[in-house]
């Protein structure tokens, strides 16, 4: 089990505050440490009230779209003619990002409680936690989490339920999430109906991210003028956010800031800079659907949902992967388009032929037997493949490609004139 | 209530359609066709092709035509740039994992992905040669379907049928990404009643009809309208021809009986229709043995046997003869001591679940409903008791002949080894042969028409009874089966007022109660 780094004094940790403390997963632990109270608060408030509490709080939901979590909620219907479920997004494939994984792990009770308090908001009396397959530990301890507070009876007559995906990245996409819950193949599905109309069995449904839910709790006790006046920037991004760094820094890892914090900080101080002997070459602010930042993109990208928009990428699940000036970003940019064409869920035309055949392009200008139109080709699929299809897996595997072929095509263009040796992947 | 009403511009074209129609629907009725492929209108809509997308005024993006409503004031245009570019992107991708085996393929020239690759794809592909295509082995799915996995755009269609119309979820995708293709259940087979409808949703040459392959390329075909014979359903079919040899039969779509469906049992039933060992020339008995002759002569010793003959006649006929047929033999015996009956082959029901009111019916076959309503009763083995001692029995195309006493007149279309002691046999067309009408179990009348010439001298069997109806006294004879239905509608309550030009080729209901 690998222990989270001590605090920078430049974070601001709230979901991450009982990081390393064995005791804080256990139930009793957690009350101790004020756990649960917040979902008592809710209970006596009406549902409608904490919906407003969480519009005002401005929190935006962190799993990637950065919807508005208040304004999600009440779009449940009012008037409950269906049963209303909760799912919770706790799929996290996107590559790069690994602080949900945490919140579970050190936190589990915080997402518990969070997802009570989102049930009693959206009048849900089943929710479901639909956790990655591959997190078996997370699994274990939330399961143990679910058990005890259950048998301490803090849910009422709300139903958990734990759900294990079973290894596709795109059940993460929230209909997909929904048709794998219901026992299908996940695939997302056409939206309308959006998932508050009709969502998991057909039922109104609100999808909410883990680190969004955990979130929740710090708002109802501590107001949400409290959680909107944690912003350093933009006023529409407000409260703290994890930021999963990994890469060519030397202290990769979580690191909790208030949003509108500069990445710049975020890599150099927080994270201890770049290896020795190494500098910035480029950086994913927001897992690895998100358009590539040069360094001077990196350097002056303020970290909130407006600030790195101005970038030219996102601020999506906050799973920021830095490059030193040793990577082959040819090389990186395969990687990811490969892993989309193994993911795509092969509805959308553009998505199953289009991730595949952008790989097969990719891997042979690394083979050094690319053709100069191959990148004006690429450029051209990426159009085809952007804001055409069901998701945005196919936007997701063309946001690198363009980003990257913008910012580092004389990389492209040395495999293709041969002035590169080539490279030969499996 | 009246149907509320939206308003709408498509390519220019103002339509006003109902609330809650889709777009792709919409279109059709501006006279637009978007290209698609995963959409049909008789499955539930997937929406991932891609293949439809228009551009929609004041929508930051294209809209998948097959899944968006139209909405009051909607301006929808299908061939902007971003549109036709989009499009073309579509079946660029799905042509590059494509084999291109046109020439092999039992598909071409009745293939969407060819249609719409002519109507707006590149003219030449970006993908490399170098690149691998997507390769799978040729899979046998079922008694009559199989699937070449490298020729399928996995619109689903297929799938949705299984899932939803037929409720027997034995189809799948299985695998992701470009390595997808349709899997079928391990354990099962695509033997579903109504599976080869599987073939016909496919829109290309993915799923092929066993039955059919090689057979014909589709632009040798001739096509006509007709109804299946293969039970009391009446579903409408298109039988495909070539050179006047029946090859394929395909549901046509008729949203009041089948759909865009047809089972199994009624698309394997034509071979029949082919029969080469049919009767080509009218025959008469003479000196003991049937001998052929010509049409003046054979009605002539007809009437002349009738003429002669005591009051007491029997007609047994085929419940797939014409309602036009029925009627003129019924008349002949205006006026004697007539038993007509029929007999039906059962059968068991195999219903299409997700389609109400549709199913192979018990009862194999198409005119019951009418045979009763022009007279013709069910008491198959009372008839054949009264055969015995009747003067005259009239067979018309049913193969149980009866042992009687009195003078046998058959009217088939091949000749039984019991037919042959007729005092006369005249040769009629099949179900192929002529133009006809049949009154369904619910009391639909809907027509059929000629698909091929008739062998040798074999004639409509309506235009046989009505020559012979003539040179009794009844009346003129009729010239076209038209007009033999109009002297149906004078004469039959049910049918008043209905003319072939009122039916259509999807038919009008009959003023009869709906059968139980």
């Amino acid at each position: 089990m690998g222990f989270p780094h001590k605090p920078h004094p430049k974070e601001t940790v709230l979901l991450s505050r009982y990081f390393g403390e064995a005791d804080a997963r256990n139930y009793k632990g957690w009350v101790k440490r004020g756990g649960y109270a917040a979902l008592e608060q809710a209970r006596a408030m009406e549902p409608a009230r904490v919906v407003d509490i969480v519009k005002d709080s401005g929190l935006r939901g962190r799993g990637g779209a950065g919807f508005p979590t208040g304004l999600k909620w009440s779009f449940m219907p009012k008037e409950k003619k269906k049963p209303h479920y909760l799912c919770v997004n706790a799929d996290e494939s996107e590559p790069g990002t690994f602080k949900d994984r945490e919140i579970m792990r050190w936190t589990p009770h915080a997402l518990l409680e969070g997802t009570a308090i989102a049930a009693h908001a959206i009048q849900a009396e089943v929710a479901y936690i639909y956790i990655r397959g591959e997190f078996t530990e997370p699994l274990a301890i939330m399961d143990k989490a679910l058990t005890d507070a259950r048998s301490a009876g803090v849910f009422g007559k709300l139903k958990i339920h734990l759900h294990r995906g079973a290894g596709a990245y795109i059940c993460g996409e929230e209909t997909a999430l929904m048709s794998s819950i219901e026992g299908k193949r996940g695939n997302p599905r056409i939206k309308p109906p959006f998932p508050a109309a009709a969502g998991v069995f057909g039922m109104p449904t609100t999808i909410n991210n883990v680190e969004t839910l955990a979130a929740v709790p710090h708002i109802l006790t501590k107001g949400a003028v409290w959680y909107k006046g944690l912003s350093l920037s933009s006023p529409k991004s407000t409260g703290t956010k994890l930021f999963s760094v990994c890469g060519h820094v030397q202290q990769p890892g979580n690191y909790e800031v208030t949003l509108g914090f500069p990445l710049k900080d975020l890599v150099y101080e927080l994270c201890g800079g770049m290896r020795p002997g190494r500098t910035l070459k480029a950086c994913i602010p927001g897992g690895s659907s998100v358009p590539i930042l040069d360094r001077a993109e990196t350097e002056s990208c303020l970290l909130d949902y407006e600030g790195v928009v101005e970038r030219g990428s996102m601020l999506g699940s906050g799973g920021v992967i830095v490059f030193d000036d040793s990577t082959d970003m040819v090389y990186q940019i395969m990687r990811l388009a490969r892993f989309y064409a193994h993911e795509s869920c092969a509805q959308c035309t553009q998505c199953r032929e289009g991730t595949a055949w952008t790989t097969k392009i990719l891997e042979r200008i690394l083979a050094g037997q690319g053709k100069t139109a191959d990148l004006d080709l690429l450029l051209d699929l990426s159009e085809n493949m952007t804001g055409k299809t069901i998701c945005v897996l196919s936007d997701s595997c063309a946001a690198p490609v363009v980003s990257g072929i913008k910012k580092f095509r004389s990389e492209f263009e040395d495999y293709i004139a041969g002035r590169r040796k080539p490279v030969m992947v499996a | 209530m009246p149907e509320e009403l939206v308003n709408l511009t498509i390519d220019g074209v103002p339509v006003s359609v109902s609330k809650g129609m889709l777009v792709i629907e919409a279109a059709k009725q501006a006279g637009v066709l978007v290209p698609h492929y995963c959409y049909h209108p008789g499955l539930p809509v997937a929406g991932v092709c891609r293949m439809c997308l228009v551009e929609i005024e004041k929508q930051p993006k294209l809209a998948i035509s097959c899944a968006t409503q139209v909405a009051e004031g909607m301006v929808v245009k299908t061939q902007s740039a971003a549109a036709k570019s989009a499009r073309t992107g579509v079946l660029e991708f799905l042509l590059i994992n494509h084999p291109l085996d046109c020439p092999i393929c039992d598909q071409a020239g009745e293939c969407e992905l060819q249609d719409f690759t002519f109507q707006e794809g590149r003219a030449g592909t970006r993908y490399s040669p170098d690149y691998p295509k997507r390769f799978n082995p040729v899979e046998d799915f079922g008694p009559d379907v199989l699937y070449v996995p490298n020729r399928c755009i996995l619109c689903t269609r297929c799938v949705r049928f299984m899932e939803d119309v037929a409720r027997e979820p034995v189809l799948n995708v299985s695998e992701r990404g470009d390595r997808a293709y349709i899997g079928v259940h391990p354990e099962t087979r695509l033997d579903h009643p109504w599976a080869g409808n599987v073939v016909d949703l496919c829109p290309v040459g993915s799923l092929l009809s066993k039955d059919f392959l090689h057979k014909a390329r589709a632009w040798e075909l001739d096509k006509t309208a007709s109804l299946c014979t293969g039970c009391s359903q009446g579903c409408n079919v298109t039988l495909d021809t070539r050179e006047n040899v029946v090859v394929r039969v395909r549901p046509r779509p008729n949203l009041e009986v089948n759909r865009y469906f047809i089972c199994d049992h009624g698309r394997m039933n034509y071979r029949w229709m082919n029969r080469g060992d049919r009767i080509e020339a009218p025959l008469v008995k003479r000196g003991g043995e049937l001998h052929a002759t010509d049409w003046q002569d054979a009605l002539e010793r007809v009437t002349t046997t009738l003429r002669g003959a005591g009051p007491r006649v029997v007609s047994l006929v085929s419940p797939r003869a014409s309602t036009e047929a029925l009627f003129f033999a019924r008349e002949l015996f205006r006026g004697l001591d007539w038993t007509g009956a029929f007999q039906v082959v059962m059968g068991e029901e195999a219903p299409l679940a997700g389609v109400p009111d549709l199913a192979l019916r018990a009862e194999r076959a198409p005119n019951g409903r009418g045979a009763e309503l022009l007279g013709y009763g069910r008491e198959y083995a009372a008839a054949l008791a009264a055969a015995q001692s009747a003067a005259v029995v009239l067979v018309l195309d049913e193969p149980d002949i009866p042992v009687r006493a009195g003078t046998l007149i058959y009217v088939g279309t091949v000749l039984p080894e019991r037919a042959r002691d007729a005092e006369v046999v005249l040769p009629i067309a099949n179900v192929a042969e002529e133009d006809g009408s049949f009154v369904n179990r619910d009391g639909r009348v809907q027509r059929y028409a000629q698909a091929k010439p008739a062998p040798g001298m074999a004639r409509p069997a309506w235009w046989v009874f009505s020559e012979l109806g003539a040179a009794l006294g009844h009346g003129e004879p009729v010239g076209s089966a038209a007009e033999a239905f109009e002297r149906v509608a004078q004469a039959i309550d049910a049918l008043r007022g209905l003319s072939y030009e009122q039916l259509g080729f999807v038919g009008k209901p009959a003023a009869v109660p709906v059968a139980v």
